[in-house]
């Protein structure tokens, strides 16, 4: 056991997968001899070799074609695209052929390729460097996507990605790399040192695809939320004074429904927080499921509390970031109602 | 079975001449001696024109002469201007990289040792051409006279920002001095010259467009794609890649550089590929216009490569010396811009060291007034433009999810 912040623990995650599966493969733009732009690979090439652990021409779209086709080979893959807002030249890539190699082939091909990414704002990256996709992956079926909150759901769930014969769609919070930030931007930088969750076992372990964590339980309102949101979602939780139930989805698609609806019943509220813009929204179908399954247990309306349906906008990075304000508010029209 | 007849295949990795420690190298980089490579007219065929990708075009000696048949027809006021030019995007350049170090901005990218492109070729083309420029190019605003505190009040994003807060800092966009808008992410621009170029060949315009992409970047689709359609139109454009052989710590063989030259993958599109010392304004200046020339008469696309090198980090975000020498400037053979243009003038009794020092003086004078007066507007984070500006723009007429937002908000 050791105190890691979330991108040592994704660098041991790979360290170990590298080290016991001599098919897993990491490359990608400066992920070789620099160890990426955020050092998620620093070291992995020097201990591992040139061929294990590469830099890849800047092309999302033949990184992710020639990583399926690795992937169909037999290798297992881990191509790392620099920033989610990059990961869309590869988009045909990820959603004609990872998503459909299995089921068009009935089988006779797949592509276990794990993409990891970069994602989210609060890091002042402008346009290009702050956006969160994932409701575009969740769209597409054949492909899994999975967002960690804390360093030890990162290495384990990166190490269950890994393992996963399918494709997944790894997010990695950029803004959670350091410390746990739950969106109080004006105060001092946290670290990881001493969170519960930074305590990171070595060796392999896997933490479920698919499986919902409790984050804090609660008897009044559910909170849903993953990645940064889980502990932007805490703190509006803890400003608000509710005794609120937060769930961090950890994976969106597989979607642990049980854990949801279980809560959701018992609270008869439910207020949804992510980074991404509302319309078309992950919070859109969380909804929808919420509604289906739990309306005659629903005491108020569903909120969502997200981004703005605008780019995310240099100057204005904390009036667009969906910070602890605006999710308590959400909770007390929640329980108002 | 195959297996038994051939060798165990085996995964090619490219690594680079010189990591950090090494003796830094480029050796590898082929180089012709200035003024051996003929000019060619521009309706040379292109089967005419295919060993120009392995040549180098250079016009200026190590003395700062300018020998050979690509010396451009220039006045020493038009070399003076453009020595002023880039000495004046390095200043401003330096200026706004310190300023980041001082928590003034988010972020910063420079052009150092590349200069001479932008301004060359902002000043080889009319004003209303069109440039789809990459993030290394403020020398072409610079070398237009676009004011420099509209850029600074960009870079600290506040309340004078012409962006109005919504792009990253240097990702300018500047319409009337043909600087079309920037972007993130690399390459997605390229075809957009393309179509550009096509559009003012279908309105039986005489403007042309001008495409830049970093040689990194050419291996993304976009680069590809654009010279398919500039060859199969015949589009009055010049799309030029940037090699100045670092892609942040990728070098340039990762993109393809140990088989071909970047100018050479014009061979597969049938259209004449240049490949030019890019730290040579003069040669800059005449690969430019000969191509300007073809695209004007109707001729068609010119891919050119421009040989330099980044002698900075990639941005603020970099530390060069963990992935390459740190001296590894110092050996870059083809020099540095700005002190071969200013031998050249010299050379030509033109210009002088005293004059030299005298105009870095007043430019940075007048770069730091500029940015005293940007910070009198205010830097990133205690002034910005007023917030309804991050609601507006989305669509041209706002639809009822921003303007319920705007009220949630409380605006
Ligand atoms: C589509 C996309 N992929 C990746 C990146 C991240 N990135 C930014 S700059 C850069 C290197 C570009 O190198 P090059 O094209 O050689 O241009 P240079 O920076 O050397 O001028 C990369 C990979 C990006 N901005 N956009």
């Amino acid at each position: 056991m050791a105190t890691m912040n979330m991108l040592q623990a994704i660098n041991n995650a790979l360290d170990v997968k590298l080290a016991e599966d001599p098919d897993v493969l990491v490359f990608g733009e400066d992920v070789g001899y620099f160890g990426g732009v955020f050092n998620a690979t620093k070291g992995l090439q020097e201990k591992h070799g040139l061929t294990r652990c590469f830099d890849t021409p800047i092309s999302e779209g033949g990184i992710i074609a020639t990583a399926i086709g690795m992937g169909a080979y037999g290798l297992r893959p881990v191509p790392e695209i620099q920033f989610a807002d990059y990961i869309l030249p590869a988009f045909d890539q990820l959603v004609s052929e990872a998503a459909r190699l299995r089921y068009r082939s009935n089988g006779e091909f797949w592509a276990p390729l794990t993409v990891r990414s970069p994602y989210g704002g609060g890091i002042f990256g402008g346009q290009t460097h702050s956006q969160s996709p994932e409701a575009i992956f969740a769209h597409i079926t054949g492909l899994k996507t999975v967002i960690p909150s804390n360093p030890y759901d990162a290495k384990g769930l990166l190490i269950a990605a890994i393992e996963d014969d399918d494709p997944v769609i790894f997010l990695e919070p950029k803004r959670l790399y350091n410390g746990p930030f739950d969106g109080r931007h004006e105060e001092v930088v946290k670290t990881w040192a001493g969170h519960p969750n930074a305590d990171v076992p070595a060796g392999n372990y896997t933490v479920p695809l698919g499986k919902a964590a409790i984050v804090r339980p609660g008897a009044d309102v559910t909170v849903i939320a993953y990645g940064t949101m889980v502990h932007v979602a805490q703190a509006g939780i803890d400003d608000s004074g509710v005794d609120a139930e937060l769930i961090d989805l950890r994976s969106i698609v597989p979607l642990d429904i049980d854990t949801i609806v279980a809560s959701v019943r018992k609270t008869g509220r439910c207020v949804i927080l992510h980074e991404a813009s509302r319309f078309g929204g992950f919070g859109g179908e969380l909804s929808a499921l919420i509604q289906e399954r739990c309306f005659y247990h629903l005491k108020s309306k569903i909120e969502r509390v997200a981004g703005w349906d605008t780019a995310y906008p240099h100057a204005f990075e904390w009036d667009y970031f969906p910070g602890p304000a605006r999710l308590s508010e959400a909770l007390k029209r929640s329980m108002e109602a | 079975m195959a297996k038994k007849k051939t060798p165990k295949l085996h995964l090619h990795i490219p690594v680079p001449a010189a990591r950090p420690g090494d003796t830094p190298t480029f050796d590898h980089i082929p180089l012709s001696p200035a003024g051996q490579v003929l000019r060619p007219k521009i309706d040379t065929q292109e089967e005419q024109l295919r060993n120009f990708p392995y040549e180098l075009i250079r016009v200026l000696d190590d003395a700062g002469q300018a020998v050979g048949p690509w010396v451009p027809k220039v006045s020493a006021d038009f070399l003076r201007a453009g020595l002023r030019s880039m000495l004046k995007t390095r200043v401003f350049e330096n200026r706004m990289f310190a300023a980041h170090r001082q928590g003034k901005t988010s972020f910063f990218i420079k052009s150092t040792g590349e200069e001479a492109i932008s301004v060359a070729q902002s000043m080889a083309l009319e004003s209303d051409d069109m440039c789809f420029p990459t993030y290394r190019f403020s020398g072409w605003l610079i070398a237009r006279d676009y004011p420099v505190i509209d850029m600074i009040n960009q870079i600290f994003s506040n309340e004078k920002d012409p962006l109005k807060g919504r792009q990253l800092p240097t990702l300018y966009s500047a319409r009337d001095y043909g600087f079309y808008s920037l972007s993130g992410n690399v390459g997605s621009r390229f075809g957009h010259a393309v179509g550009w170029a096509m559009a003012s060949a279908y309105k039986n315009d005489h403007r042309i467009a001008l495409g830049l992409i970093g040689e990194g970047t050419t291996a993304e689709g976009d680069f590809h794609e654009a010279l398919t359609f500039a060859s199969v139109y015949k589009a009055p454009v010049i799309l030029a890649v940037t090699n100045n052989q670092w892609a942040i710590s990728s070098f340039s063989g990762i993109a393809g550089a140990e088989q071909a030259t970047f100018a050479a993958k014009a061979l597969a599109y049938g259209i004449p590929g240049l490949r030019v010392d890019g730290n040579d304004f003069l040669a800059i200046t005449a690969a430019t216009r000969w191509a300007a020339e073809r695209a004007r008469n109707n001729l068609g696309p010119t891919l050119i490569e421009f040989v330099t090198y980044r002698a900075s980090g990639h941005s603020t975000s970099d530390d060069p010396t963990k992935y390459r020498p740190a001296d590894e400037a110092q050996h870059w053979p083809l020099g540095d811009p700005i002190e071969r243009l200013k031998t050249h003038l010299i050379f030509q009794n033109e210009w002088s060291e005293e004059q030299h020092t005298k105009m870095e003086e007043e430019l940075s004078a007048s770069i730091r007034a500029t940015q005293k007066e940007g910070e009198a507007v205010g830097t990133l984070g205690n002034s910005k433009p007023s917030v309804s500006e991050m609601f507006e723009g989305v669509f041209k007429e706002p639809d009822w999810r921003v303007i319920e937002q705007r009220r949630e908000f409380g605006i």
